[in-house]
């Protein structure tokens, strides 16, 4: 009993510092984007008092809103595609008998091993030839299909019992009715899992997006806050925090409200 | 609808027979149980006349249509599955209709027919809940019901009652015969479970390993055994099967007690022995300790030792004053011995002679 309690008491102090070293950036910038430039200037870490300027100037002063609007257009497009191909490509290697099914999904797999980073030039190029570079194709083509995502899916619909199978077999169910009248729903926890993540990485994703684009036509949030340093507002630390803040404010909703899912759907493959 | 299954062969892939020529013929409005250990290809039928896999060999008419090729939603079937396959994100309504919308049937009629079954599986109440607020029996319930929505006239069920407890299990069996005679439906039911075979089925089939056992009516393979893998499988606590030796008119078994019996064999026989099939008597011929005892209150189950190769098992109906060491003497009921040959198959039954020591 004496130990359990010492150990719990290392484990929540072990978490406590974690925390709060995670935490420290974000609040430090929390404080400075309400806090005025000549109050920052003088050093103070905290608002001497409290403004709102920097948010509005944000929206008025910089060309955020539109950065914005491009990230939700990409990770948008990028999520829905994900979500659709990694289904369809799940359910043909879990519901659908073929030859080399095994070898063709190692294969499949196999690719999860290549780091993004080592496909940047040849997908350059390719963008470059189809004359897509500064396009919103560009920028989430690369993305449509997922390993990881097929992978995680098809996980999941490995639960689904074999009876619903045999009974939408009996009733007559087409393939595409399976999918959506049955597999899709029972399977409903970790497609929302993987459609948060997947939304979430495109969201914060910044190499590819700086390098498939040379002007702010479609560049997205992430590449707009790296823009703010080296502009004029350079000095201006206020304004840049407040930005990143609301850039962060999506990650920080879905992580907040979408937490029982990834607990259930990223692990619900691993239990049973 | 009658269904036909024609020398039915079933390998893996891998080689391995699951099914080694299975014939046999369910007639309209029957009760068919496939009964036997697993493994012994029982589902494997199922699943066959289903249509969810193909079979190597044989064919499979239903209604006097050959279905052997057909996908199993033009075989004109339903089935009720052991774990009950329902949607647990639709409502015990929407999972009852769920064939009937898939196959765009009238909205009009599809809430007849809901209805009309909801009153048939007394669920009417429970409509709108979801499967997950539902207890076990009442799960199965919404399965049924779906099976009878469809007008399907053969219901194939797989061991649709093994995830309930024991006293829910025997008020199911109840209500699915009651249900099935009171609709004239052809059911083909799987299970491992000897009492649900002996107390639901019209005609019983019992499967070993791929082959076909028997097939009848559950007293005849309780009574009339052809062989004694048959006679193991039926009856609880098992029956006792000793092995004896017959000379002339002489039948001794291997404990050393002899009778006279006259018949044809001579050499190594088995004698099965039903655990009722016994009456105590103080000069009975059979004599030994008790090694274990069992008061079930209506009856006592007893282990006696008697020199053979495993204790004897007595199942009589009274309550008895004994325990564990006790000695106790029985008699064997001639007239309900079943003589087994060395092949193990039924050669004789009953009164072959009278019993004397």
């Amino acid at each position: 009993m004496q130990v359990n309690r010492t150990k719990q008491i290392g484990n929540y102090l072990l978490l406590s510092v974690i925390a709060i070293i995670l935490m420290v950036p974000l609040l430090l910038g929390i404080s400075l984007s309400l806090s005025s430039s000549s109050s920052i200037s003088q050093g103070n870490l905290f608002p001497q008092k409290l403004v709102f300027s920097n948010y509005v100037r944000v929206f008025t002063d910089t060309h955020m809103a539109q950065f914005l609007l491009h990230s939700l257009i990409v990770s948008g497009v990028v999520m829905i595609g994900q979500l659709v191909l990694s289904i369809l490509a799940a359910y043909a290697f879990v519901f659908l008998d073929f030859k080399f099914k095994k070898t063709a999904f190692v294969i499949f797999l196999s690719t999860m091993m290549l780091p993004f980073e080592s496909q940047i030039i040849p997908n350059f190029n390719l963008m470059r030839d189809l004359n897509l570079l500064n396009t919103y194709s560009a920028m989430a083509l690369p993305f449509l299909a997922s390993a990881f995502g097929t992978f995680m899916i098809k996980t999941s619909f490995e639960q689904l019992p074999p009876e619903l199978k045999q009974l939408s077999q009996i009733e007559g169910l087409s393939h595409f009715q399976f999918i959506t009248k049955v597999v899709m729903p029972y399977c409903k926890i970790s497609l929302i899992t993987f459609a948060l993540y997947s939304f979430l990485t495109n969201w914060n994703m910044y190499l590819w997006p700086l390098i498939s684009t040379d002007n702010d036509k479609v560049r997205t949030a992430q590449i707009g806050l790296r823009q703010m340093r080296a502009q004029d507002t350079a000095s201006n630390w206020g304004l840049i925090m407040a930005a990143t803040i609301i850039v962060v404010i999506p990650t920080m909703l879905i992580i907040f409200f979408g937490q029982k899912y990834f607990k259930n759907g990223l692990t619900s493959g691993v239990i049973k | 609808m009658s269904i036909k299954l024609k020398h039915i062969k079933k390998t893996y892939d891998n080689g391995e027979e699951v099914l080694k020529d299975i014939n046999t013929e369910i007639e309209d409005g029957q009760f068919y149980v496939l009964v036997g250990a697993s493994g012994s290809g029982k589902s494997t039928i199922l699943n066959a006349i289903a249509g969810f896999i193909p079979i190597n060999d044989g064919t499979i008419e239903i209604d006097g249509r050959d279905v052997t090729n057909l996908p199993p939603k033009d075989r004109h079937l339903a089935m009720v599955f052991q774990n009950y396959a329902l949607m647990p994100n639709l409502t015990v309504s929407e999972n009852i209709i769920f064939g009937l919308k898939a196959r765009h049937v009238d909205k009009e009629v599809q809430q007849e027919r809901l209805n009309e079954v909801l009153q048939t599986v007394h669920l009417t109440e429970y409509k709108d809940k979801r499967p997950t607020n539902l207890s076990g029996g009442q799960r199965q319930r919404v399965s049924l019901a779906r099976a009878l929505v469809s007008d399907a006239k053969v219901i194939l069920m797989d061991e649709p009652l093994s995830n309930l407890d024991a006293k829910l299990r025997a008020e199911m069996r109840r209500e699915i015969r009651a249900l099935q005679q009171h609709l004239g439906l052809t059911v083909v039911y799987v299970t491992h479970d000897q009492t649900e075979a002996m107390t639901m089925g019209d005609q019983v089939m019992l499967l070993n390993q791929g082959r076909i056992e028997q097939i009848g009516a559950p007293l005849d393979l309780y009574n009339a055994p052809a062989n004694t893998y048959v006679a193991d499988f039926f009856g609880s606590p098992a029956i006792n099967l000793l092995d004896g030796q017959l000379m002339g008119n002489r039948l001794q078994f291997v404990n050393g007690v002899e009778i006279t019996f006259n018949h044809e064999l001579a050499g190594p026989v088995r004698i099965g022995v039903r655990p009722e099939s016994v009456r105590l008597t103080p000069q009975g011929a059979f004599r030994g300790r008790i090694t274990h005892i069992e008061p079930l209150g209506d009856g006592t189950n007893i282990s006696v030792e008697i020199g053979a190769a495993e204790p004897f098992r007595l199942k009589v109906s009274d309550q008895l004053n004994l325990r564990t060491g006790n000695e106790i003497a029985f008699d064997i009921l001639p007239d309900q011995m079943m003589l087994f040959d060395a092949d193990d198959r039924l050669v004789g039954l009953g009164p072959i002679n009278e019993l004397a020591v």
